[in-house]
């Protein structure tokens, strides 16, 4: 199929950015989003043009690196799916794709499509763990029995990859459903209780330092998120920083 | 050098908590004193760095990718093994540890393969404490499933992602650390060389990917936790910018590489489907608990299925060839990856595939579906239930347990594989190779390890299904802590080391010197274009099945291959600021040189053991013939200017537990 593609290219963080234009020609439909950028990059390195940059690595929808907003949309069309799933075939011949990076003032343009999503880690490091060593002296691991349906709801929360297009969807950017599913996941668990509180009132914080905006719950990170995290999440997290604020002991 | 692989004395089961009490241990105060480089986080990189923080050292830990957390473990799919014996079918420690040196074709360390086996309960107790949610019964206790080449259930997982939930697990480890200051953290920072002091790995040269910037890093040990080199093949199902730079710097600078041939083909991936494929995606191997491998027995109908005239559902029962429980009933579907690889190449090259290209086998869930379908009525109370009621609620049920690697199918070849049979080919997944260590996961230079996939230690030949997580976090999290020890606990005087001595100077320099010939070269090729011709030659030679005059051809082959690249490969840009194809380049230079190695290791090796198949040495029913008598040893290479005249040094394995048995699963 012959495509026309609008890329977003810039060539630093403080550089001028623009929508560059480049016809494609003989994509075929098997090939992911991704491979046919590559597809794309070989064709410039022939023509002596510095290739497009843009973040990617697992191509299988689980590192959580690869970003694009496509049409419009982060990850592109299609639900539940990162940009390296995103196949080909859901495009026509003829079609102009428009490809732009994950646009939040949380998330600096690096070069090109490829941004510093580094604002997530420190919302982890804020509290996104329980503190227990790594002596090999835990307790036997079914000493502690987690009801199935938690477990199971843990389990949903924890597979959020990190990739930002919640943030990047949401007209606020916020990044509320990304935090909540890592406080959920431990909420959720009796081995998250006891730094409960402080977790949830830490890593907000650090969230609003970030720069990220607030949630009006609008509910577009839940349609546009990869892995289908719920905003569910968003509501007992809201419940959870309600509680800490009263109870806290700090 | 002699190599020592340093393993205790004593009985087998005692070795590793005898020698664990008898290393040094260095003072809290001197820990302080003591810096440690990490390379790579996934999970044994994550685990180890997190955990060495935890004891007290200086730990800086490096990433190329844009957050630790990204780490290719995150892929891992089915799951994790331990000896915990939950399901009560009479696993323990002695089995997990036998059935890994049988999976791995007795060429691995009974010393090493027995404390893998005793830590992993362990594994299992910490990550539950960590939080990770494991897939759980309805009594809220955790539940466990089978993998090829055992015949117990003693994986534990979290649905078709354990590897995702067991890296963000060590992940907020390692975040805790970074939080408390203990850990410094270089994302986006690549490893371009080892600095070796006075015979000691004493630091790296990373690159700032962002900025271009090289940078000096001292340390008192270096610990590689860096992965496999499977994109040698160009094709494979390790993530894209998964390479061996690190590993094979530390190489070039005395580190032996250790069974570079040893690479497991993966029986269940998604087929090639044209010449732009940039990466192969595995299915898990979980899904051949309930999913039967076959081909039509009869030629003609594949010649039919290939050609678009026959669609698999309608070949009647009696004219399927299930191959596997046809040649392997005792473990039938689940017989190791090596053995399942083989066979399913065997049936297409002998002209039963059944996709376009010839290459592809059915893994089919429509008995399962309906196996699971005729439970469900009896436990839901469904009377007379029909035909359609009985596959929606055996999709239900297969769902449940499979539904994230369905989808992933779909996605990929927009087909249904809940109505249709899911197609498959082996695809390179993981190499058993690598940095030779011995008991204490030292290299041959002091003051370097290699961890998880980075060393060659535990899977020997073949590696089992769900012991790759294993064995990440063990080293990382129960192993290297301590027997690091050894090593640093005679480095407590020695101070912080300096950058600015001429041997950080040198390799500083050798650096620059390699990145400015690229961007200086203004040849006319990209970097793929070498990389992909690479894979070819290695997938075709030194792939599932390899020959002397196929594995000699291919030496000669990547020789010219590499003349040609460093004459005409063409880098953009420049080496100030971000620029991927520059690091491609480098990561393509080394992995070109590897091959090398790899075929060389493949022709020295006069047997057919695990994912190392020599057509010259079969069964008459094309079985693997092992050569006990000559080669049950570690094949370690020494660097001695070109990887063609590497220098063999053979570490002979000794067998004083298990007898050495033709591997048998029929």
């Amino acid at each position: 199929m012959d495509l026309t593609l609008k890329i977003w290219r810039q060539a630093g963080p403080e550089a001028k950015g623009e929508l560059k234009t480049y016809p494609i020609s003989g994509v075929e439909e098997d090939m992911s989003f991704l491979e046919m950028l590559d597809y794309l990059n070989e064709q410039l390195i022939d023509q002596g043009i510095e290739p497009v940059v843009f973040d990617h690595d697992c191509r299988e929808g689980i590192c959580g690196m690869c970003s694009l907003f496509i049409n419009g949309e982060a990850h592109g069309p299609g639900r539940k799916i990162t940009t390296c799933q995103l196949h080909m075939r859901e495009f026509k011949s003829g079609d102009t794709i428009y490809i732009e990076p994950f646009r939040a003032k949380a998330f600096p343009i690096i070069k090109d499509l490829m941004v510093d999503r580094s604002a997530f880690d420190r919302i982890q490091r804020a509290g996104g763990f329980i503190s227990v060593n790594t002596s090999g002296n835990t307790i036997d691991a079914n000493a502690i029995p987690v009801p199935k349906e938690n477990a199971d709801r843990a389990f949903d929360a924890a597979t959020c990859i990190g990739c930002g297009a919640c943030v990047a969807t949401c007209k606020n950017s916020s990044a509320m459903l990304f935090a909540s599913a890592k406080i959920s996941q431990f909420s959720l668990l009796p081995q998250g209780q006891p730094e409960a509180k402080e977790r949830v009132l830490n890593m907000v914080h650090q969230m609003d330092l970030e720069g990220f905006g607030n949630c009006t719950n609008t509910g577009a990170c839940e349609v546009e998120c990869p892995k289908g995290i719920s905003l569910e999440n968003i509501a007992r997290m809201n419940r959870d920083y309600l509680f800490a604020s009263f109870s806290s002991n700090k | 050098m002699a190599l020592d692989s340093k393993i205790p004395a004593g009985p087998l089961g005692e070795k590793w908590t005898k020698h664990k009490g008898e290393i040094p241990l260095v003072s809290p105060a001197n820990k302080r004193l003591i810096d440690v480089i990490v390379v790579g986080t996934g999970l044994a990189g994550s685990s180890a760095a997190a955990s060495l923080a935890e004891m007290g050292y200086n730990v800086k830990a490096f990433c190329f990718q844009d957050s630790p957390r990204r780490a290719h473990s995150i892929a891992a799919q089915g799951g994790i093994n331990a000896a915990k014996n939950y399901q009560n079918d009479g696993d323990s420690v002695y089995r997990l540890f036998y059935d890994t040196i049988k999976g791995g074709d007795y060429r691995s360390r009974e010393a090493n393969v027995h404390r893998l086996a005793e830590v992993s309960r362990n594994i299992i107790d910490q990550c539950v404490a960590q939080g990770v949610p494991f897939a759980r019964d309805y009594g809220g206790l955790l539940d466990n499933r089978s993998f090829g080449g055992v015949q117990v259930s003693r994986t534990f997982y979290a649905k078709g992602q354990t590897g995702q939930q067991l890296l963000l697990g060590a992940y907020s480890a390692l975040n805790r650390q970074i939080a408390k200051g203990r850990v410094k953290m270089y994302a986006r920072h690549e490893m371009q060389e080892l600095v070796v002091v006075g015979g000691k790995a004493r630091g790296i040269i990373a690159k700032n990917l962002v900025t271009g910037e090289l940078e000096r890093h001292s340390a008192h040990a270096i610990l590689l936790c860096t992965g496999g080199y499977g994109n040698v093949f160009f094709l494979s199902t390790n993530a894209m910018g998964s390479n061996v730079t690190a590993a094979w710097k530390a190489h070039r600078k005395g580190a032996y590489m250790a069974n570079p041939c040893f690479t497991q083909i993966h029986p269940t991936c998604i087929p090639v489907s044209g010449e732009n494929q940039s990466k192969l995606t595995l299915m898990s191997e979980s899904l051949r608990n309930d999913g039967r491998i076959w081909v039509p027995a009869k030629k003609e109908d594949a010649e039919a299925i290939r050609a678009g005239k026959l669609h698999p559902n309608d070949i009647a029962e009696e004219n399927r060839d299930y191959y596997l429980e046809r040649r392997y009933p005792a473990f039938g579907n689940l017989v190791p990856r090596d053995v399942a690889s083989r066979a399913a190449k065997e049936r297409c090259d002998a002209g039963y595939g059944v996709n376009k290209t010839g290459e592809a086998v059915y893994l089919d869930f429509a008995a399962a579906i309906v196996r699971y379908g005729k439970e469900e009525a009896l436990v839901k109370g469904v009377n007379n239930p029909s035909d359609t009621d009985i596959k929606a609620l055996g999709e239900k049920v297969v769902e449940a347990k499979y539904g994230n690697l369905f989808q992933m199918y779909e996605k990929i070849t927009a087909s249904n594989p809940y109505k249709e049979p899911m197609m498959i080919y082996p695809a390179v997944h993981y190499t058993m190779g690598g940095l030779w260590v011995d008991y204490n996961l030292m290299t041959s230079i002091p003051g370097c390890f290699a961890l998880g996939e980075a060393n060659f230690s535990d899977h020997g030949a073949n590696r089992l299904g769900a012991s790759a997580l294993m064995q990440g976090l063990a080293d990382g999290y129960f192993v290297a802590p301590y027997t690091v020890g050894e090593f640093l606990s005679k480095d407590i005087r020695t101070g912080a080391i300096s950058t600015d001595s001429p041997e950080f100077e040198e390799a500083e320099k050798a650096v620059r010197e390699r990145t400015d010939k690229f961007i200086n070269n203004n040849g006319t090729k990209s970097v793929d274009f070498f990389h992909k011709r690479l894979g070819k030659i290695m997938w075709t030679e030194v792939g599932m099945a390899r020959n002397e005059k196929g594995l000699k051809q291919a030496i000669a082959d990547i020789q010219a291959l590499r003349e040609e690249f460093y004459a005409d490969v063409r880098v953009l840009g420049s080496a100030n600021g971000m620029n991927p194809e520059l690091d491609k380049a480098g990561r393509v230079a080394d992995l070109i040189e590897l091959g090398e190695l790899m075929a060389k290791d493949a022709l020295q090796r006069n047997e057919s053991c695990g994912g190392h198949f020599r057509e010259e040495y079969q069964s008459e029913e094309g079985e693997a013939l092992r050569d006990d008598k000559n080669f049950a040893f570690v094949s370690a290479w020494e660097f001695t200017g070109v990887p063609a005249e590497a220098k063999l040094h053979k570490e002979e394995l000794t067998f004083e537990n298990v007898e050495l048995k033709t591997r048998s699963y029929k």
